[in-house]
């Protein structure tokens, strides 16, 4: 087949073009084709399919989550918002930390292993290319039913490639979530996040300027993985006579990624970089088109200097190839060969590919001839925009009036049988430990973890001298968001800004992953819009703005979608992480005090997910400005040295996080009902707003005087003590018991 | 004059900025070494952190091994200079021949990361003496191919000449041999292990326990006196 070059495209004008395989709509097509003023060549047809997908031009989800920039609250923090690879928020002492959570769902359910491992290396260059160093990385993850047979195939693939990736790059893994339930039977969600540190004047942005200046290609050769890994597989007829259809999954190589790492970070040091992108989705047509885009406008670079790992790659598919650990960067020609010799000592393969001109077109040439003439605004950012219909599902109503009250759900009566639920919940697949997956990951390697995982935060020390810290949490609960996606989204952040404030740290800023079905479904998309909204609106209360994340939606099979599910991380920081404050109870006689209200909900609840496998009712109740006045207490109290435990409630309620808190700790703990709360409403309730403290017996006036002056209701509960959980007048269940229960479950069904 | 330690960086070490923490935090100062120089700019003594040398794509080890700077150190670590292997740099310490045996696949066939309990088998070496023989320590330990094997002539020698320096206690992570997490050369100037000493020195961060400082401190002293 003969090279398709703008000459060929304006003199065949009718020539046939296969956009429909490549994924975009007749109405598209002809955009293109008004855009540029003649039919698109191969090349540019390529380019536009890929970043006119729904992953890179975000094209059913644009018109919502506009919101998060227009709620936007007022923050003193934000350095660099929404658009760029990741948002930057300042952290004081010159510091500034960029976090993102993006996702990998679908080449996770094709293939675990890779598909897991280039979600994490995705993401770390993202944070790279803010100029930060990668610090550390957390993976919210969501299977099907544990002891469905095909979760035995997806989440040990899952495991080994966030293990086999993130352990090989030397980026502790220092949290995250495991979730099971069979609406993800067919769609796991694997979402990975990576948070990087550098100081206020190392931030790079992804734009290209200046006449003259070279476009540096570096890292790994491209070959034929991931080609149209966000559109669809190039189909034969795309160019019958290339290769043939290959996996559109990448294969990952964390060696190379390393390598990348050390040597960015020693261009970056040494100010050679003018701008720089991370080559992800879409690779090179996402990276050219949106550095020409940022920048002046106007591009030339020559494909075939692209080094290749596949000589007999067309010029499509160099454009298409989503291979991993690549990175392009601007430099200005005096520090080129610098920059070559500092990619030779990191045995970096690095090629400089064109240059940025005069004008406002990017250019690209085959050996010559030219291939790409476009204006790269309308490729990287021009995209279509769809104002996709949505209504209230039919069903919701229904699913609403499903309470689990008790008449509907029977509940524990007697002190033996809440025994038993406690025990049920806590070794359900769900609320059980995870360490076995957790033990997978490195959480030590750069000697600055302060706290992992089964911690209410990852935090890292980010200066040894100062002791300054930043804390991440990541929370979502499909289950609630199924009930009401506002509340739902609503309470996906009101998990994680508590549990970083549980941990001591102050919360400053939002990332956001959201998982959706078929945006073609109206359901869905009403889903997407309440979500997105409860998000948006939470965030202004809660003062924390949205810095970027990441959309995922086609998350269905068939007609059956996951449940709409909003995965909200929040990033806090610590002046001194030595105030940290750790969830287990560890030393004997300090009192409990739970802190919050406690009403009787269980919609959405463990207990009725676990005890009854049902989903109905509405979830708990926010209340956000209760949420910020616990978070300042927790905050203050760590602060002052005046608690030495804490542990939010979520998920299984008080019952659940007293397990986890003296199992961490290492001992018992007695506790007694309030007498106007029912016992197991006391129990296993998922009202929101609270957390469970230890308070040394000579900061309990000072406590209780906070707590009391600020309005807070704080109930003492118990104390820490011995080796047993008692619930006076109910039950007791030793820590064997409890440890018994607790643990070994997943690797028993998954080991 | 202060005592120089070098912690070389091949590519794809991970702890080497750790080991340079360790190292710093024992009183010494860290000096960095590449892994094309083959000049070990005056140190006294080298650790090989850990990490995924070349990938370990090959074999554990096996590339690091042929190295510009590992021809120094072997030459050196043959006329006494103390050399430290922790993990990745243990496997290249088999591989170079400087302590006998290879380091197979993990039993379970699983990257684990724990707090493992060890015992101190041999506290003369020159990385562990400021150790009691019996004590019982822990530290992080973090692997895919941890599992210590050799012949059974080799495993008789190291018994007999009390060169396995640490055990595994309670727990057999990796199906190792004798349960061996540590050995030495016959001098007792290089040592190897599996667990992460260097994650292990502060009481804020990892585990919270400082139990791998002595590592640091042990050779410090033997440098200082001799």
């Amino acid at each position: 087949m003969s090279l398709d070059t703008v000459k060929n495209a304006e003199q065949t004008p009718d020539a046939g073009q296969p956009w429909a395989e490549l994924g975009l709509k007749a109405d598209e097509y002809a955009r293109i084709r008004e855009i540029l003023g003649r039919r698109p060549t191969g090349a540019e047809l390529a380019m536009y399919s890929v970043m006119w997908s729904e992953h890179c031009s975000y094209k059913s989800s644009k018109v919502h989550l506009k919101q998060f920039g227009e709620k936007a609250p007022q923050s003193d923090a934000m350095l660099v918002g929404i658009g760029e690879n990741a948002g930057v928020v300042d952290v004081g002492q010159g510091y500034a930390v960029t976090f993102k959570v993006e996702s990998h769902n679908h080449p996770s359910y094709i293939e675990p292993y890779q598909g897991a491992a280039t979600g994490i290396g995705g993401i770390v260059r993202d944070i790279l290319a803010m100029g930060a160093r990668p610090v550390a990385v957390m993976d919210p993850l969501r299977f099907g039913a544990a002891d469905h047979p095909d979760t035995r195939r997806v989440l040990p693939g899952i495991v080994a490639g966030i293990g086999g990736y993130g352990n090989c790059l030397g980026l502790p893994n220092i949290g995250g979530e495991v979730v099971f339930d069979s609406c993800y039977q067919g769609n796991p969600l694997v979402n990975a996040l990576c948070v990087g540190v550098m100081k206020h004047e190392d931030i790079h942005l992804a734009q290209a300027s200046g006449a003259g200046n070279k476009v540096i290609l570096y890292g790994a050769r491209t070959g034929g993985d991931g080609i149209g890994g966000v559109s669809v597989l190039a189909s034969e007829t795309f160019d019958a006579t290339g290769p043939a259809k290959r996996p559109a999954v990448q294969v990952g190589d964390p060696f190379q990624e390393k390598l990348l790492i050390e040597c960015t970070l020693e261009v970056f040091r040494e100010k050679l970089v003018l701008g720089i992108q991370d080559l992800g989705g879409a690779g090179l047509s996402c990276a050219t088109s949106e550095l020409a885009s940022a920048g002046s406008g106007g591009m030339r670079i020559d494909l075939d200097l692209v080094p290749l790992r596949d000589a007999t790659l067309s010029p499509e598919e160099i454009l298409m190839s989503e291979s991993q650990e690549r990175m392009c960067a601007i430099v200005e020609p005096g520090k080129v060969e610098r920059f070559l010799e500092i990619c030779e000592k990191w045995d970096v393969i690095a090629t400089v590919i064109g240059e940025v001109t005069e004008g406002e077109r990017l250019e690209i040439f085959w050996h010559g001839e030219q291939v790409v003439d476009v204006p790269p605004r309308t490729v990287a950012h021009d995209g279509p925009v769809y104002q996709r219909p949505y209504a209230r599902p039919s069903w919701q109503d229904a699913l609403q009036a499903d309470a689990p009250t008790a008449e509907r759900l029977a509940r524990p009566g007697t002190g033996e049988e809440l025994k038993q639920t406690l025990l049920k919940v806590a070794g359900s697949p769900n609320q059980a430990s995870k360490a076995w997956i957790t033990d997978q990951y490195d959480r030590f390697v750069i000697g600055n973890t302060v706290l992992a995982t089964p911690e209410d935060s990852g935090m890292v020390r980010i200066d040894e001298e100062t002791n300054l810290g930043v804390s991440v949490a990541t929370d979502g609960n499909g289950r609630y968001a199924k009930l009401d996606p506002y509340a739902g989204a609503q309470l996906a952040l009101a998990e994680a800004y508590r549990n970083v404030a549980a941990s001591g740290a102050k919360p400053l800023a939002v990332s956001d992953c959201l998982n959706f079905g078929s945006p073609e479904d109206p359901d869905v998309m009403w889903q997407f819009a309440e979500a997105t909204r409860g998000l948006a609106d939470a965030c202004l209360v809660l003062g924390t703005p949205v810095t970027g994340g990441n959309v995922s939606l086609y998350n269905q099979t068939g007609e059956v979608a996951i449940h709409p599910t909003p995965v909200v991380a929040v990033l806090g920081v610590i002046d001194d992480v030595t105030r940290r404050t750790p969830i287990g109870f560890a030393d004997e006689g300090h009192h409990l005090y739970l802190l919050g209200d406690t009403a009787d909900e269980l919609g959405g609840s463990a207990w009725s997910q676990v005890v009854h496998d049902h989903l109905g009712g509405l979830p708990p109740k926010v209340d956000l400005e209760r949420e910020r006045l616990l978070a300042e207490i927790l905050i203050a109290a760590s602060r002052d040295g005046m608690i030495d435990a804490a542990h939010d409630l979520s998920d299984g309620g008080l019952a659940q996080a007293l397990v986890e808190s003296c199992l961490r700790g290492g001992l018992g703990a007695r506790v007694i009902v309030p007498a106007e709360l029912d016992p197991f409403v006391f129990l296993f309730s998922e009202s929101a707003g609270r957390a469970v403290v230890a308070v040394p017996r000579s900061e309990e006036l000072r406590f209780t005087d906070m707590c009391g002056a600020r309005g807070l209701p704080a109930t003492r509960i118990g104390v820490v003590d011995g080796d047993a959980l008692e619930v006076q007048g109910q039950f007791t269940v030793s820590l064997a018991e409890l440890t018994e229960a607790h643990t070994g479950v997943i690797e028993a069904l998954l080991g | 004059m202060t005592t120089r330690v070098g912690v070389v960086t091949f590519p794809g070490s991970l702890d080497d900025r750790d080991a340079q923490r360790a190292v710093r935090l024992a009183g010494a100062e860290p000096v960095a070494l590449w892994h094309r120089d083959k000049d070990l700019h005056q140190v006294d003594a080298v650790v090989l952190p850990g990490g995924f040398s070349y990938g370990d794509y090959l074999r554990a080890g096996a590339i690091s091994r042929f190295s510009p700077v590992m021809a120094t150190i072997i030459e050196q670590a043959r006329l006494g200079m103390p050399v430290l292997g922790i993990c990745n740099g243990f496997q290249v310490l088999t591989e170079s021949h400087l302590l006998p045996g290879a380091m197979l696949r993990n039993n379970h066939l699983h990257f684990i990361c724990r707090d493992q309990k060890l015992r101190v088998e041999n506290a003369t070496t020159a990385w562990t003496s400021d150790y009691q023989v019996g004590q019982e320590i822990s530290v992080p330990l973090k692997n895919m191919d941890g599992r210590y094997t050799a012949d059974p002539r080799t495993i008789e020698e190291l018994e007999a000449e009390g060169r396995v320096v640490f055990r595994y206690v309670d727990v057999n992570p990796n199906g190792s041999i004798n349960d061996i997490a540590g050995i030495t050369n016959a001098a007792g100037n290089v040592v190897g292990l599996m667990p992460h000493p260097e994650h292990a020195v502060e009481p804020l961060v990892g585990t919270g326990r400082t139990d791998g400082l002595p590592f640091f401190t042990s050779v410090l002293k033997q440098l200082v006196s001799s």
